[in-house]
């Protein structure tokens, strides 16, 4: 076994150059076929320290749960190099599972008729967790995503939310050093995503677990993580905090003013366009980059202003603008 | 690999053992249905059965085999195909697994693959079909005319495990064929549930064509014809020499090492495609 000693913290997962080419074929004619190659990862690079939590985002099909698989060692790449706590996932598949935990949104890990109570049996026996931990995470996990109650419930019976937390209970009982979330809150009620939130920071902050997660809700991300990938069409095209995607996205933020009376669409003030009018309230758009106070001064200098507020962009703005380019 | 072959084996049956017990369990937790299940299974397997006895209401003998005779066959093609049945029944639904990406959940735990499969959702609700399989074959040994030693009834019981293990690699074979072609699973189930109706006739009854299809291509015929031919004191339709009789076993642990061989590359197929 690979010491832990020798794996670098900072590249606790470590991608590099990372390839996935899928030949597709294709019925052209009775008997002949045409193949095309479509890469659906092409050359992303990253590397993620212990203890980090990450969000993926992406368009469908952007490669994101391509990445994730080849990460978990499901999937073989086809170039580059991939190291998850220092093992060549695809190499080492049967070693690296025993430290990783996936949950997926979409389907469940858990046997589906059978009572959660056994699942997380035969999880136990599976990853030859010790009685002791095997205990002491359940309990864990019980308490903090409410569990009891539902042990006794068979898989198939229980709702999205809750089956989820089973999910969840059940990827995080052999300890994982990273757990890999896929969409962890589609299709979840307000409540449910909440506690899922809250648990998944206190698994972060008290058991030091790396999580990557793919989600579609950037409210995920902005709740739970302070790094974003977005990927798409198989490239990196954003590796940072989430505030900055709005420097990168060229995007704009919006000055609300609220007039006396009704007017004509402010006009000639320097760096900004209005871009609405309803009454007499109006909309300025400006790079979200330049400051506001020059642009309020020359509003207040030359029209009866009233009140005003600024809108920071919508994040999902300036993604669909990045996916857009 | 640090771990050795037979350590990872030893791994692979243990888990096959306590996954089985989780669901055997699991099952009897409704005992009334599985009972009822149970002989339903039997019943609808005795049929089969049934059949061939109606047809000897009419004819002394079938493709000159007698009635006993044939219950033999019956027998151990029954019980052979049972074993298999029972022990790696899943395989035909990988086409679906690969399809709904059930799959990469098996991959994802610490577990052979292979052993995953074979022990989900074991149903003992299948020993209806054996025990049924077992009752043909009991009643069978004691109309045939037949002497009976150690040597006899050892080879009996070699051709029922060597039968089962050859059925077995049919299912895994299957199986191991949707990681290409998921919708495989009717072409498996023709060579499964096909080749024991087949076998539980005598093979003068057929085509020799056929027969050296189940012998050289599908070697069905070494789960029962060709040692039974032997203890019946028949002759090969063939014409293939004495020692045939006696090659299940070696017929079977080819098939085994194949079958390996197959199942490996079917799976490194998948997660090269992932589709």
């Amino acid at each position: 076994m690979t010491g832990e000693e020798s794996v670098d913290d900072d590249g606790f997962i470590d991608v590099r150059e990372l390839e996935k080419v899928f030949t597709v074929r294709r019925r052209s004619g009775f008997l002949r076929r045409t193949t095309s190659e479509v890469r659906a990862v092409d050359g992303i690079s990253f590397a993620v320290p212990r203890g980090e939590m990450v969000g993926f985002i992406g368009p469908n099909g952007a490669g994101k749960s391509t990445t994730i698989k080849m990460l978990t060692g499901i999937l073989t790449p086809s170039g580059g190099r991939l190291r998850v706590a220092g093992v060549d996932p695809w190499k080492e598949r049967t070693q690296l599972v025993r430290r990783i935990g996936v949950v997926f949104g979409q389907r469940t890990t858990l046997w589906w008729d059978l009572p959660l109570r056994d699942s997380y049996a035969l999880v136990k026996r599976m990853y030859r967790i010790p009685e002791a931990r095997y205990r002491a995470n359940l309990e864990r996990c019980v308490e903090l995503l409410e569990l009891d109650g539902l042990l006794e419930v068979p898989v198939r019976q229980l709702s999205l939310g809750q089956r989820m937390r089973g999910d969840i209970t059940a990827a995080l009982l052999h300890d994982p050093d990273v757990l890999y979330l896929d969409e962890p809150t589609i299709g979840l009620d307000v409540i449910s995503k909440a506690r899922v939130r809250e648990f998944l920071l206190n698994l972060n902050a008290e058991m030091g677990t790396t999580v990557l997660l793919t989600t579609h809700d950037l409210s995920d991300i902005e709740y739970l993580c302070k790094r974003v990938v977005v990927i798409d069409h198989g490239r990196l095209m954003y590796d940072g905090v989430l505030a900055g995607l709005h420097e990168v996205g060229s995007s704009e933020r919006t000055l609300v003013v609220d007039l006396e009376r009704e007017m004509p669409p402010i006009e000639g003030v320097h760096g900004a366009r209005t871009v609405r009018t309803e009454g007499p309230r109006q909309w300025l758009a400006f790079p979200a980059a330049a400051s506001a106070a020059p642009l309020v001064s020359q509003v207040a200098a030359g029209y009866p202003l009233v009140d005003l507020s600024i809108r920071e962009p919508d994040i999902e703005d300036v993604i669909a603008r990045m996916y857009a380019r | 690999m640090a771990e050795g072959v037979l350590a990872r084996a030893a791994w692979g049956l243990r888990a096959y053992g306590f996954i089985v017990a989780m669901w055997v369990r699991s099952t009897m937790a409704y005992r009334a249905s599985f009972a009822i299940m149970l002989a339903v299974s039997f019943a609808t397997t005795f049929l089969d059965f049934a059949a061939i006895m109606i047809m000897f209401s009419h004819v002394e003998a079938l493709g000159g085999f007698s009635l006993p005779e044939v219950a033999f066959l019956y027998g151990t093609s029954s019980v052979a195909f049972g074993l298999a049945d029972l022990f790696l029944g899943q395989f035909e639904r990988i086409g679906g697994r690969v399809r709904d990406g059930t799959m990469d959940l098996l991959l994802m735990r610490p577990v052979p693959v292979l052993v995953q499969v074979a022990a989900d959702r074991f149903a003992l609700r299948r020993l209806g079909r054996i025990s049924q399989g077992a009752m043909v074959l009991t009643w069978s040994l004691f109309q045939l005319d037949v002497d009976w030693n150690v040597g006899s009834a050892l080879m009996v019981l070699v051709m029922i495990v060597s039968g089962g293990c050859i059925f077995g690699c049919v299912f895994v074979l299957g199986g191991a064929f949707q990681f290409w072609a998921q919708d495989a699973s009717e072409v498996q189930n023709a060579f499964t549930y096909g080749g024991t109706t087949l076998l539980q006739y005598p093979p003068t009854v057929f085509g020799k064509d056929l027969v050296r299809g189940v012998t050289f291509v599908v070697p069905l015929a070494f789960v029962n014809w060709m040692p039974a031919l032997r203890l019946l004191g028949r002759d090969d339709p063939l014409g293939l020499p004495g020692w045939v009789d006696f090659a299940s076993p070696a017929v079977a642990l080819l098939c085994c090492v194949i079958t390996g061989l197959v199942w490996r590359a079917g799976l490194r197929a998948y997660r090269s495609t992932g589709s």
